[in-house]
Parts: C-alpha cells; structure tokens; sequence
C-alpha cells in the first residue's frame, strides 16, 4: 500500500508541471492582456504596470521565474485585485467550495443511493421507473435552470430560504441540491447498475436458494461489491462538482473559488489562472488518491490491476 | 441502516426531510427590516472591489465604497453632483482662472485622530502623480502646471507642480491655463487625500499593490469607516465619530454585497436582503415599471452608448457611407424593444444639459436620404457593398442591438453586415488594434463637463480608436475651450460638436440609464446623471 | 420448500459474451425491441433530428418564419395563432429558433463525439492491441487525465482562443475521449485472446486482417452505445458553455443559448424557457434511455473491466 501512494505521488510532480507549463503557455498567447481596459489606458502607465508585475521579460524567462516561484509555493499577485495575492485569495475562497462540494456530494449520495438501491431490489417496477426517472432529471436538466426554479419556488414564493448569500445553514439547502442533482442522477444509475450485476451472480442465486432472503442479507452480500462503481465514480464526480461549482456560486452569490477562477480567465489576470488551475488539479488528484485506496480497501481484488 | 429501505423506513426519511425543511420556514423579519432597525443600508454593489486605494482604483463599484472612507477638497452635491464644499470650507479662484486657493476647515480629522491638513493634500498629489504607481486617472491632472512632466517623468522634482501648502488649512492649486471644469473633476475619487503615513507603514508609497487598504490598516477622513472586508462577501463600513459632519448622518452603517450577476442580485432585492440595487436586469425593468412602479427609480446617465466606425478601411473611410449607415437606424425601436431599461435615444455624442451645455448639431434619421448618400458613394441599392463586421463583446443588451441593427441596414439599405461577438479582453485588444469595421462602444463623463466627452476624438487619442482626426476639432477642444468664459467654451463645443456630426467618426445611439431598484424605506437618496451617491445625507425609515 | 418470486432476470442469453457473428446481432435487436422505453427514445430522437436537419425547408414555409427574423414592434408574445410557440424579445419566433438551435445542438453533439469517438477509438485500440509497456503508460495516462478537471481547460481555450464553432467541437471532443479509451482497450484485450483470432492468426491472416475483419466488427457495439451516451453530456456541455458565454456564438444558436435566454426571463415569459428545455430535456432523455437500452442489449459491461 505504502509504495503504491508514493507511486503515485511522484506521478503527480511532472504531471503538475506539464499542466503548468500548458497553462502558462495558452494563457500568454491569448489575445488581450490585463492590462486593457475600456478607458484606454496611456501606453507608457500600461508598460510600467506590465514592468511592476515582470511581465516585459522575455517571455522564457518570465516562465522560468513563475516555475521558480511555483515550487516555492508563492503564487503571485493578483492583477485585478492589487493589493491581495493569489495565495491570499484563493485560502479565503476555497472553503466555500469545498463546503458547498461536500453537501452536494452528500446530496448526491443520500439521493442516489437511495433511489438506486430501490430500483434495482425492485427491478422493472414502477419502484424502479419512478426513481429512476426523477433521477433523470438530475441529468436533463442544466443546473443554471434548476437553479432559478427552486429560487423562484422556494425562496420566492414560498420564502422558505433567502435568494441567494451564504449566511446561514440554511442557505446551503438550495445551492448544495442544485449542484448536487446531476451527481444524484448518476449515483442511482451507476448504483442500480451495480447492485443489479452482484445480485445477478451466482453466489447470491446460492445464498437465496439457500432460504436467505429479504433486504438484510442480499446488503451483507452485495452492498460491499454494488457500491464499487459509485466510489469508482468519486474522483471525476469531485471533479466535475468542482467544475459545476461555478454556475451554481454565480447563481446563488456563493464566495468560492469557482467564480474566482472563471472571472480571472476572462480578466487575463496570470497568476490567479495558474493558481486556481493549479490548485484544482492538485486537490483533485489528491482527492483521487484517496478514493483509489478507499477502493482497495473494499475490494481486495483491485489491488493487482 | 437497513431499516431505511422498508417501507416504514421511507416514510420516517420523508417525514425527517420536512421537518428539518419546516425548522426554516414561517414568516421571518428580512434582512431589509433587520437592517432598518439598525439604521444599517444593503447595497448590492455590483462586484467586488478590485481595492479601495482611491489614487489606483477608478471603477464604479470601488468609488461606491471609496466615497464613503475618504473625504476630497469637494463633495458632489446630490442631484446633480455639482461640487459643493467637503474638506475645504470655500475657495477663492483668481481673475485669470488659473490659481485656486482652498480654505480647508479646522475640524477635519483622519480616522485616527490626525487633522486633515493641506500638507496632506500636498503629498497625496505627490503620490498619485508619481509614475511608477501607475494611476489611470492622473491625466485629470494635467491642467495643473506641471503636472503632466512630471507624471511622465520628465522632470523629478515635485516642487515645480502647482501644488502648494501655504500654511497649515490653505491649499493652492496654478494651473498652466484657465480650466472651469477642474471643481467638477475634483469631485472624482482620484482627488481624495490618502494617509501618507500609513501607507508608507505597510509598503512602498509608489507601489500600486501596497496592502494598506485592509480593514484594521485602512485610514480615511470620510463619514464611515471600513469594518469589515470578506471577498466576494461583504463589506461592512460603520460610522465614523470622528468625522467632522458626524452629527448629520444619519446611517449607522452601510453594507455592500458584490453580487455581480444581475438576475441573482434582483432575486435577492426581491427576497428582501437588499435595500438597494443598481442594475436592473434589462428584461424585468418593464415588469417593475408596470407592476411596481415605486420600487424602481430609473433616470438617465451621462453616458453614451455608440458604435465607432473604424474610418481607415474601406468603405468607412467615405462620410457618406458612415452618415447613411448613421441616419437608417430606428433609435427609439432599439430604446423601446431592445434595449428596454428605459434608455433615451440620442443624436449626438455629449448628452443633452451636460453642466447646462445642449449640443444643436444632431443628425437625423433619415432613411431615404441615407439610401441617397449610400448611392451617392458608389453602392446605389446596396450593390456591391462590401461585407464589413460589428464588432460588440460578449453581455448585455450588446447583442440583441447588434442584431436589430443588422436587421435595419438590411431593410433599409439593402446591405449584408456580419455580427463578431468577442469576448471582453480579446474585444479590447481588438479595437486597441483597429481590427474592426464598426464596433460597439459606451463613454460615461468622469466628470460634469462636455469636455469629458469632446475629448473622446482629439486625433490620436487612446480612447478615440477610430482613426479619425481633424485638426480644427483638436483646436476647438483643447485650446479655445481653456478659456473661464462660458459663453465663448460652450460655442468652442457647439462648433466641435458639429464637426463631429458631420464627420460622423461614431454613432451614437442612446443615453444609458440606470434602472436602479430601491425599497421606499430609504429616504433622501437623489440619483445624479454620474452615478455618484453621498451617503451622508441618505437615512431610513422603516415601512409598515 | 417454496421459493419466493425471483426478482432476477432469467432469460436465456442474459450472461452471454459478445460473439462475432449473425446470430450476436439479431439476438441483440429482439432484445432491444422489447425495451419499450429504448424504443420509444429511438424514435423521439429520429423524429426531432429529422425535424431540425429540415429546418431550412420548413422555416419559411411550414412555419412562416425564418430563425432571424425580427419584430420589433410585437416584442415578446405568449403561443399564439401566428407564432405557435411565441416569440423572443426581439419578435423572432420561438419555433423557428428552436429548429435552428436544435439543428446546431445535435450537429454540435455529433460532430464533438465523432472527434472524441476517433480520438478514443484509436487511442484505446492501439493501447489495447499492442499491449504491455505501452499499454500501461498510456492507460495511466488516462487515469491521470480522468481525474483533471478538464472542463477548467476547455473555459480557458474557449476564451483565449475565441469563439468559432470548429474549435468548440474540437475542445467539447477532447475533453470526452476518455471513456471511450478505457472501453474500447478493454474490448480489444479480451477481444485479443479469443480463440478465433488467435485461429485466424494461425491461419496466418495479416495482423491488419484480423483487425479489420474481426476485431473492429466486435467494438461496434461498446462503441456504438457510448456514443449514444455522450451525446447528451455533450449538449449538456455546450449550454454550460453558453451559460458562461463561451458556447455558440450569433448569428448561430443553439438549445443551450436559448436555454439560457430562457432561463433570464423565466418569470416574465415563460415560454422562452419552457420550450426550449422541454424539447432538449426530452432529447437528452431519450438519448440516454437510447443508450441504456443498446447498452442492455448488446449487454456491455461498465468501464473498469
């Protein structure tokens, strides 16, 4: 277990590096620089800002430098908000995120589990169309519509919840459902898929034969290996909530790091892009890191592939 | 865990769900009404600050806030943000228009319990003026002797610039020629005074990214102080006792959330968590001047939407061509249907009753006379009309009014234009470029004077992009409107602006508005063409 | 002794390996005809493609107005006589719009898949077939890869990069291939050591023969369903990409920009959003219901294998 963390781990670095560079490179051949703005600024203010920031390098060399700092795990300043750093900024962003990632997954899972378990005990019923089709909705519908109709729903004409903010614990209630339906959807099909091909095999036809029968046992049989695709499917589903996150903050006016990120794209502001980029692909990989052990953990005839 | 998957187990799950969801229900007091208890006003600000160092940051949502912590020689009036006095008490202005003397008041305080005197103004002026910080606004200083060398580096020593503290409470200000509109410009945030000490506590003076703008680090001489700053939060300003005026505001302090997305800001005004908000979604103004007139407090900005023709490329370069594509659109369909928040056509390029001055030269829409001039310039019916572009960025209105105009030159020109949408930086870069035909453009005034605007077109200007000069143009804006007599100014602008319509160079299209959204407990809040608000004099009443 | 109602399906066939062959292919067939839903989806999706690839036919004359055309002075109007499904801002009617958009959505669905079907197809066949140390370098290449948040880079070459609708297939395309990697390498490994390729190989057929011949002929069907299946997260895609203003840009549309529009005036016109979300809910239900059915008929196993 021990070598393959590390393993992995060491994959991470060039892995990182290439992302790095990757960014770097398409962000500084895009047209438009941070610098331009509407009121035109006088070219020589705009070349001393560029200098301030070493942006009037050679370009190799700004890269060489910007690896530099990377390493040391200095991100850089903002552009568009001068007077905090990258670093700054994305600590004071970053727990919203990762909170309102949490719920949605949690979301996701209480949902998902519970309507895929249903389904696929009660196969071909209509316990097995209805939750399977409300599932679908999870995956028809795009969040940024979702969103605005349980906003008018509930927080609007029922005035259950505020419009949008990230006060109280109960504004988590509509953002982490928003986010977290998609997920929801796929949980019950992966879930109902998996249970449907444990309970298919051999070993529980011998353990019904046998005169077991009922919820209780085909769970102590077939929860343990149903459940593996769903965990299989944590890592890109981290991802992707992470990657949803930013519809769902911009729709609720949650204070997350998504926003952040896509709003520094379209500002050119450098180092926040390379930061967040960054920041993501690493906790994503940690974060696959630690499903993939969870999975061995589960099941003990992964650990050879 | 099982127990969850019989039947009995469901319905206790969904009996679970309600009651947590019933805990948050029931009729609850609104932020708004919270708010009103505390004499606390909601703002929905519209982004997060990018900082709040009034000598670096020049954006709408920053001056917002700024207003609030500093306090500048003047104040802008309310209504009409005409400068009225702020630190300075009254101002002698010389015979021949070029020295300003201003008698500053002896109980101005910083927030730390320094008096405001005119050696700090002295030395903020030195600051915003020093080139290596970068201030995007230091061209407003230019009129002062000197200023602009300086700010190019050209000369080093800040004592040649035409700043100077005669004593403790009396500033002097020589400009190198008579300019009437430098009390207007002095209402802009870039005039504020900032704490030298304190800035030089955390951080180089001329360095843009000096952290000293945090809240526990921040000093100002404004009515409120800075309390609290979360990004992408809030930011909470409270009273400020040491203020000279303290005992005349009313607010106990001000909370601004930057909320950036219209639809979600408007749902939040709707849901009672703000007092006030600035943008309207264009597509519900109609809705709210129908159904509830009174919480919508719309009024014209001084602010031009236009297009720019790009006059080196073919066949812009023909006035013909430009006047005809001018003359065939239908502005108050575009107001009306399109834009729909209230806009107001407009026929020239500085609003009317700018400072008192309404441009005579406008152009006239005119389809059949357009339809002349295109064939007068070669294209009879549209024929052989090259294929050009409008070029708008990404948001807004931008491109459902690109699209209406394309409909109306097909309709009443018989041409073909194509629509490129690009994204805001690449957009910028382009029109930086001159890499359009004909693209959309917005100018608001920074200040109350048509000066603002004129200058727009002065031949190589970095705002006009157009390719378009004129050198009798450039004399009319920039040296015989330097003259203290208004008559003669005015006429100096009513000849440019003729020029301009003549010309035609851009086209403009409608005065923006700013359907602002506001709850009736907020008294005494006057709306002004600059979008420049005093909260000072705002206070609020709670409605039953 | 009694035994209680078997919820598991018996049927003959139900556990059987893919077999080259005739007989492979109608059996598939008849079990997918059962599959009502599977059926039902087929046929809502042919309908609506056939519909909106017929746009420019029936925009000017069935419907009597083309996707552009304006209205200023009718503005927004509920379904009426005239304009049955009613009308945008701009007087442009909904119908029209829908066709179009619909045109461009699914060409834009297809279009991205063919690129992320070529891209994995050959990437997972060629990982597959040639084996060993390429092989796991390669597939680690897609673990690693599964795990970004790639939607982060598709943002970041969109705005950059502008806005034609090539690059948006080429982007949406690139971000998609994984599965289709994992899938078809794992097909083409088991696939491998079949006995009648290896007798083929015997009978000294050319490495290039037993491709063509038998190999490829067996991936059709994994391929084929997750085809199916990543045209809608494709779609999804393009509107979150629209959402953001990145998606397709005027003078097209496309469902996710109308969508979008929609979802900004929900409450003022209803329509707008009603329309427009129902018709792509329904092609996205369908195509997963599609694909599903296909996936229980040809009886393809998840991805891990």
């Amino acid at each position: 277990m021990f070598r393959f963390v590390a393993r992995r781990l060491l994959e991470t670095i060039p892995v990182m590096f290439i992302i790095a560079t990757a960014t770097f490179f398409m962000m500084r051949l895009a047209p438009g620089g941070p610098f331009d703005s509407e009121k035109n600024i006088p070219p020589d203010i705009k070349a001393r800002m560029a200098a301030h920031y070493g942006l009037d390098k050679p370009l190799f060399q700004q890269y060489l430098l910007q690896m530099k700092h990377l390493l040391q795990g200095n991100l850089g300043p903002s552009f568009k908000y001068p007077s905090r750093t990258v670093n700054e900024i994305i600590a004071d962003a970053f727990p919203a995120s990762l909170e309102l990632g949490a719920e949605a997954l949690l979301v996701a899972l209480v949902l998902g589990l519970a309507a895929g378990l249903t389904a696929s005990l009660k196969q071909n019923s209509a316990l097995d169309h209805l939750p399977m089709s409300l599932a679908m909705i999870g995956i028809c519908v795009p969040t940024f519509v979702m969103g605005p109709l349980l906003i008018s729903a509930f927080a609007l004409h029922l005035d259950w919840f505020n419009a949008a903010g990230w006060f109280l614990p109960r504004d988590r209630v509509l953002p982490a459902l928003t986010l977290g339906a998609y997920y929801a959807a796929y949980v019950a099909r992966l879930t109902r898929g998996g249970m449907l091909e444990i309970l298919h095999q051999d070993y529980i036809r011998t353990a019904r034969a046998k005169g077991a029968g009922g919820a209780r046992v085909l769970f102590k049989h077939a929860l343990r290996g149903g459940i593996l695709p769903v965990v299989s499917f944590l890592g890109p589903a981290v991802a992707g909530l992470l990657t949803g996150s930013f519809v769902v903050e911009t729709i609720f006016g949650v204070p997350g790091l998504g926003r952040f990120f896509v709003t520094s794209a379209f500002n050119r502001d450098y180092f926040m892009v390379m930061g967040s980029v960054l920041f993501y692909a690493l906790f994503v990989i940690v974060l696959n890191l630690v499903v993939d052990v969870v999975m061995v953990w589960l099941d003990p005839k992964l650990r050879f592939e | 865990m099982y127990f969850f998957l019989t039947r009995p187990g469901h319905a206790a799950l969904i009996a679970l769900c309600l009651i947590a969801l019933a805990a948050g229900c029931g009729r609850r007091e609104t932020l708004v009404q919270a708010g009103d208890r505390a004499g606390m006003l909601r703002i929905g600000n519209g982004a997060e600050p990018a900082g709040l160092d009034p000598q670096v940051e020049t954006g709408e949502p920053e001056h917002d806030i700024m207003i609030t912590l500093f306090e500048g020689l003047v104040d802008p009036a309310p209504k009409d943000s005409s400068p009225v006095p702020g630190v300075a008490e009254r101002w002698d202005i010389s015979p021949d228009g070029k020295v300003y003397t201003f008698h500053l008041r002896k109980n101005a305080r910083w927030s730390n319990g320094d008096p405001v005197t005119a050696r700090d103004f002295l030395e903020s002026y030195h600051r915003v003026l020093l080139p290596a910080l970068g201030a995007q606004y230091a061209y407003m200083f230019y009129p002062v002797t000197n200023a602009q060398a300086f700010n190019e580096g050209k000369i080093t020593n800040y004592d040649e610039v035409g700043f100077k503290a005669r004593d403790a409470y009396t500033f002097e200000v020589t400009l190198s020629s008579p300019t009437p509109w430098l009390l207007a410009m002095m209402v802009h945030n870039t005039w504020y005074p900032v704490p030298i000490a304190t800035i030089l506590k955390y951080g180089a003076l001329d360095d843009p990214t000096n952290p000293w703008t945090k809240p526990g680090r921040l000093v100002g001489n404004g009515p409120f102080l800075l309390k609290e700053w979360k990004i992408n939060s809030h930011i909470l300003v409270v009273r400020n006792p040491l203020y000279w005026g303290a005992k005349d505001v009313r607010l106990n302090s001000i909370y601004f959330d930057p909320e950036e997305n219209y639809d979600t800001a408007e749902r939040m005004f709707r849901s009672g968590q703000l007092h006030t908000d600035q943008q309207a979604p264009p597509s519900k103004v109609a809705f709210y001047r129908k159904f509830k007139p009174d919480l919508l407090n719309d009024y014209p900005l001084l602010s031009t939407y236009y297009y720019r023709f790009n006059v080196t490329k073919p066949p812009l370069n023909d006035k013909r061509v430009r006047q005809a594509l001018a003359m065939s659109i239908d502005r108050r369909a575009i107001c009306d249907m399109v834009a729909r928040a209230g806009e107001q056509p407009i026929f020239c390029l500085t609003p009317p009753d700018t400072a008192g001055y309404t441009a005579k030269a406008q152009l006239k829409e005119d389809p059949a006379a357009a339809r002349q001039l295109l064939a007068e310039a070669g294209y009879p019916d549209g024929k052989n009309f090259p294929t050009i572009e409008v070029l708008f960025n990404t948001g807004a209105s931008h491109k459902p009014i690109a699209e209406a105009l394309q409909q109306m030159w097909k309709k009443n020109l018989n041409i073909n234009i194509l629509l490129r949408n690009e994204e805001w930086k690449v957009y910028l870069d382009s029109t930086e470029h001159m890499d359009y035909y004909i693209a959309r453009a917005g100018w608001g005034a920074d200040y109350d004077d048509a000066s603002s605007f004129l200058e727009l077109s002065i031949t190589g200007g970095g705002n006009n992009q157009t390719g378009w000069g004129n050198p009798e143009y450039d004399r009319l804006v920039e040296v015989v409107a330097h003259t203290q007599d208004q008559a003669a100014r005015y006429d100096a602008y009513q000849k440019a602006e003729a020029i301009l319509m003549d010309e035609m160079p851009i086209m403009p299209i409608y005065i923006y508005t700013r359907p602002r959204l506001i709850v009736p407990d907020v008294k005494n809040w006057a709306p002004n063409p600059l979008d420049i608000y005093d909260y000072k004099d705002v206070w609020l009443e709670p409605q039953k | 002794m009694t035994t209680a109602p078997n919820p598991i399906d018996d049927s003959p066939g139900a556990a059987e390996p893919a077999e080259a062959g005739v007989s492979f292919w109608s059996d598939a067939r008849r079990r997918l005809f059962k599959n009502k839903l599977a059926i039902f989806g087929a046929i809502v999706v042919a309908l609506l493609a056939a519909l909106c690839f017929s746009e420019p036919l029936l925009c000017p004359r069935v419907v009597g107005f083309t996707y552009e055309q304006q209205d200023l002075v009718l503005g927004p109007a509920p379904p009426g006589a005239r304009h049955w499904l009613g009308t945008d801002p701009l007087g442009r009617d909904l119908l029209a719009r829908l066709l179009y958009g619909g045109k461009i959505s699914l060409m834009v669905g297809l279009c991205a898949t063919l690129v992320s079907l070529t891209i994995g197809v050959l990437y997972g066949a060629i990982s597959g077939f040639v084996g060993g140390k390429l092989d796991m370098v390669l597939m680690r290449a897609v673990d690693i890869l599964y795990a970004l948040p790639f939607v982060i880079f598709v943002i970041l070459l969109m705005v950059f990069f502008g806005q034609n609708i090539i690059l948006l297939f080429v982007a949406i395309g690139a971000v998609s291939w994984l599965t289709m990697a994992r899938i078809v390498r794992g097909q083409v490994m088991s696939l491998k050591r079949r006995e009648f390729v290896e007798a083929a190989h015997a009978l000294g057929l050319s490495r290039r023969r037993i491709i063509l011949r038998h190999i490829i002929p067996n991936l059709l069907g994994p391929i084929l369903v997750f085809t199916t299946l990543t045209i809608p997260d494709v779609i999804l895609l393009e509107s979150f990409l629209s959402f953001l203003g990145l998606g397709v840009q005027p003078p097209h549309s496309s469902w996710g920009v109308l969508i979008k529009e929609g979802a900004e005036v929900m409450e003022e016109y209803p329509w707008l959003l009603l329309y427009p979300g129902l018709v792509m809910a329904l092609t996205l239900f369908s195509l997963n219901f599609l694909g599903d059915g296909l996936r229980d008929a040809l009886d393809v196993r998840g991805s891990k294998d």
